[in-house]
């Protein structure tokens, strides 16, 4: 029996507006619930602004290319660096590991859609008005200047007059919105939408970790909107919490703000070893070695992160005992994280692998990673990091992190689920040359920092003086960036090519383990046929060879249920911008943004999820 | 062969059991535990760091407070009734009660205003003191989350006179039932810490 998609008419208009219907066109993607689609436009727009934090990162390199330049003026590189590390945080990684949890979760565990279609939508559109919010600083007097840590007093009123910080806030405001819907929608599908028979200890082991970074987020984000909003507080209305002529302490803002910082690194690492954790078995093929302990690992650091923020702030004169305290919480979290790398070792042990690209970037993931992982434990020795503070081997170590370990596994990801979601394949040849270009730049940009921080370069310089003896390895840096910035834009055009003429592929280019690869490439708006039901822990491999591992729903239990389209969502998004804009240019505004969420917020309770039935 | 038809709202199969909504309001209380955990922790922080008066003890009226508290934990009580009606499809009783959670949310709010307006006219002001900062940052952000609960329960009241509540909506009266229990949680939470505290010698 075919099965055709077709969109119901809502049966009775009580109010005076329909509900949107389309499916095509600019207005379907802009009402769409489909978490495919919500997937695809969170990956574009993430895509988009890691172009625009690559081209903040390669003026930076520019201007520190050799000494005493003046490519850029010190103000402005304040503001590129603030907002490169703004912008690749919040706006790049984050977002991207969104788009893979939105479009692959429901798949993963045989769902139809997220719990929430609406608000996964929500979740999208004000991270879209973030980044705008951001990002519409720079041509309105400025952007923040003062670090994406926005130490108390750079970010006074005092010192720093002008909208540029107050954009940063409510910008970041805006963007934890979108962090905690999201991260409430996965917890809720995670844990309530999996198949039946998928216990919790059958979950694929990305999915477990975006439900432990879910964890995280909502737990974290808290900390950094009441951090927030004293501080927009202390700006606009004249309190004092980080005024020291006041009795306010500005070392409150630092514990604040890394109690939600540190964290903020699992929130970015954790999604990433969930990626490379369904990568190395299907190319290995082999199943994933030490699945429980992998698990709780994750969950062991997810927790310790919330234990080991001081380390930040080894240099503020906490004493010997926090010191000491939080070195040996810093240290603890090496343990959990050997048990991965440990673990990945144990998978590729003995197995038949297969060298395609996304393992190529999996294995670049590993030894990049644990570089980053051991200039970490250099840092968590509290004696030694008060060298290393401030200087630019801090700058190594958290790149070896975000981009040894974040973008290495999102391009991973990428590769990985690409014929997936488009149904064609990316070029093996092409992919395997930009690999290495992207490896050797990224190599050539950050490993030469170790020797610049260890020779005593502080972090945030706009510009040196020759006799320093830094220009070898900054011009080393700054040719890698730009090498490291071509692999990346070949990397894109390789992606637009292969979606226009990649070769075209099955339902599982690359025998994989994991439910997505069991319905088509890309998959049909409802998912999966039949919802699938499963017995064991890569059900569908098991399937493959032979077991009684998967079956299919019976039909009057898996009838199908989708999400209607609604404007709700992009509506209310609309609502908190204006609002956002008001509160720095006028009243009037504030007002009309607040109404027009308010209104949002009841449209949306009154029209009902309004789903449809396709038979 | 297709047609498509649109279905009424129901409850979909969980893995857990639990609805979505629900677990949903369970993990967003988790995280709004930390929003009020941070703003209690910033105020034992600030706590007797003021440079000038006045100080809690010149403003604070114990018996005041008390009775606004006494009048919102009563709220939750209400609140466990007027769920209780709708659950056996009271509906004149479900009414009922949670009107009189609205009162009794509302009258708290009026005693916070009362209170911030006694205050102000005490001379501690949001911008005048470490005290003054925190005492109105972190009681205002639980007036808020109140005036919400509040909006939220009229929502609800108004709808029923609609004929929109009925026993199969039980679960969205439950979901805020959650969300007021939790306000009125970190209020103990809020008149432990600052208020009582105080009291303390």
């Amino acid at each position: 029996m075919a099965i055709a998609h077709e969109v119901a008419q809502p049966r009775s208009r009580r109010y005076w507006w329909s509900r949107p219907t389309h499916t095509t066109g600019w207005l379907g993607w802009f009402t769409t619930v489909d978490h495919k689609r919500i997937g695809i436009l969170y990956g574009i727009t993430a895509f988009a602004f890691l172009i625009v934090g690559g081209v903040e990162a390669l003026l930076i390199r520019l201007q520190l290319a050799g000494p005493d330049l003046h490519i850029v003026g010190a103000e402005t590189y304040n503001q590129l660096f603030t907002m490169h590390a703004t912008t690749m945080i919040f706006l790049a990684v984050m977002p991207m590991f969104a788009a893979f949890a939105n479009y692959m979760i429901p798949l993963l565990i045989g769902a139809r859609d997220v719990a929430f279609p609406r608000l996964n939508a929500f979740g999208y559109f004000t991270f879209l008005a973030g980044g705008i919010l951001l990002n519409s600083s720079w041509f309105l007097g400025g952007a923040s200047n003062a670090g994406w840590f926005a130490y108390a007093n750079l970010t006074s009123r005092q010192f720093n007059p002008g909208f540029g910080v107050d954009f940063w806030i409510l910008g970041l405001q805006i963007l934890g919105i979108s962090s905690t819907t999201g991260a409430l929608n996965f917890f809720v599908t995670i844990l309530n939408m999996r198949a039946p028979g998928m216990a919790m200890m059958r979950l694929p082991i990305f999915a477990w970790m975006m439900l432990i970074t879910s964890v995280l987020i909502l737990l974290a984000f808290p900390v950094i909107t009441i951090a927030l909003l004293l501080l927009l507080l202390d700006r606009m209305v004249g309190t004092t919490f980080f005024e020291v002529a006041s009795g306010g302490m500005p070392i409150l803002w630092q514990h604040l703000f890394w109690v939600f910082g540190h964290p903020e690194v699992y929130i970015i690492i954790l999604p990433g070893m969930g990626v490379i954790s369904e990568i190395l078995p299907a190319f290995s093929r082999k199943p994933l070695f030490g699945y429980p302990l992998m698990v709780f690992s994750g969950a062991a650091i997810g927790f310790l992160g919330f234990t080991v923020w001081s380390h930040h702030m080894f240099t503020t004169g906490l004493g010997p005992m926090a010191n000491a305290a939080f070195a040996l919480t810093t240290m603890a979290i090496a343990v959990p994280t050997g048990i991965k790398i440990f673990n990945w070792i144990g998978t590729l042990w003995g197995g038949s692998i297969r060298l395609r690209v996304p393992m190529l970037y999996a294995l670049g993931f590993i030894s990049m990673f644990l570089i980053g992982g051991f200039s970490g434990i250099m840092h968590a020795a509290a004696a030694a990091d008060t060298q290393q503070h401030d200087s630019y081997f801090v700058v190594a170590h958290f790149h070896y992190v975000m981009i040894g370990g974040a973008l290495f596994a999102l391009l991973a990801g990428m590769t990985y689920w690409f014929p997936k979601i488009t149904g064609r394949m990316m070029s093996e040849a092409r992919g395997r040359r930009i690999f290495w270009l992207f490896f050797g730049g990224f190599n050539l940009t950050f490993f030469p920092m170790h020797f610049l921080g260890l020779d005593g370069m502080p972090r945030r310089i706009y510009t040196y003086s020759a006799e320093m003896g830094w220009q070898f390895w900054n011009l080393a840096a700054t040719i890698g960036a730009f090498v490291l910035a071509a692999s990346l834009l070949l990397y894109i055009i390789e992606l637009c090519r292969a979606l226009r003429s990649g070769a075209p592929v099955g339902n599982d280019p690359w025998d994989a383990r994991t439910l997505e690869w069991s319905t088509t490439s890309p998959p049909p708006v409802y998912n999966f046929e039949r919802l699938p039901a499963v017995s064991s822990l890569d059900a569908f491999w098991e399937a493959k060879q032979g077991a009684d591992t998967l079956s299919d729903m019976p039909e009057h239990e898996a009838g199908m249920h989708l999400p209607q389209p609604s404007y709700f969502p992009a509506l209310c998004t609309l609502g908190i911008l204006l609002g956002a804009y008001g509160l720095l240019y006028s009243g009037i505004l504030a007002m009309v943004g607040l109404l027009l969420a308010v209104f949002s917020i009841y449209g949306w309770a009154f029209e009902g999820v309004g789903q449809e039935e396709l038979v | 062969m297709s047609q498509a038809v649109a279905v009424e709202h129901h409850e979909a199969w969980t893995s857990t059991g639990l609805p979505h909504r629900k677990l949903m309001m369970w993990a967003f209380l988790g995280s709004d535990c930390m929003f009020f955990g941070t703003l209690l922790a910033t105020y034992l922080i600030y706590h007797g760091r003021s440079l000038q008066g006045p100080y809690p003890l010149d403003v604070f009226s114990l018996e005041l407070t008390t009775l606004s508290t006494f009048v919102l934990l009563m709220s939750s009580l209400t609140m466990v009734l007027t769920l209780g009606a709708i659950q056996r499809d009271r509906r004149r009783a479900f009414r009922f009660w949670n009107l009189m959670t609205i009162l009794f949310g509302s009258t708290f709010l009026g005693f916070q205003v009362y209170e911030f307006a006694h205050f102000a006219h005490e001379g501690l002001s949001l911008q005048g003191s470490l005290f003054g900062s925190t005492f109105f940052t972190l009681t205002g952000m639980h007036g808020i989350h109140v005036t919400i609960g509040v909006i939220w329960l009229m929502s609800i009241q108004l709808y029923s006179l609609r004929g929109g509540v009925t026993v199969e909506r039980a679960l969205d009266v439950e979901i805020a039932g959650l969300y007021w229990h939790f306000v009125d949680i970190v209020w103990i939470a809020i008149f432990t810490v600052v208020y009582l505290m105080e009291f303390i010698t």
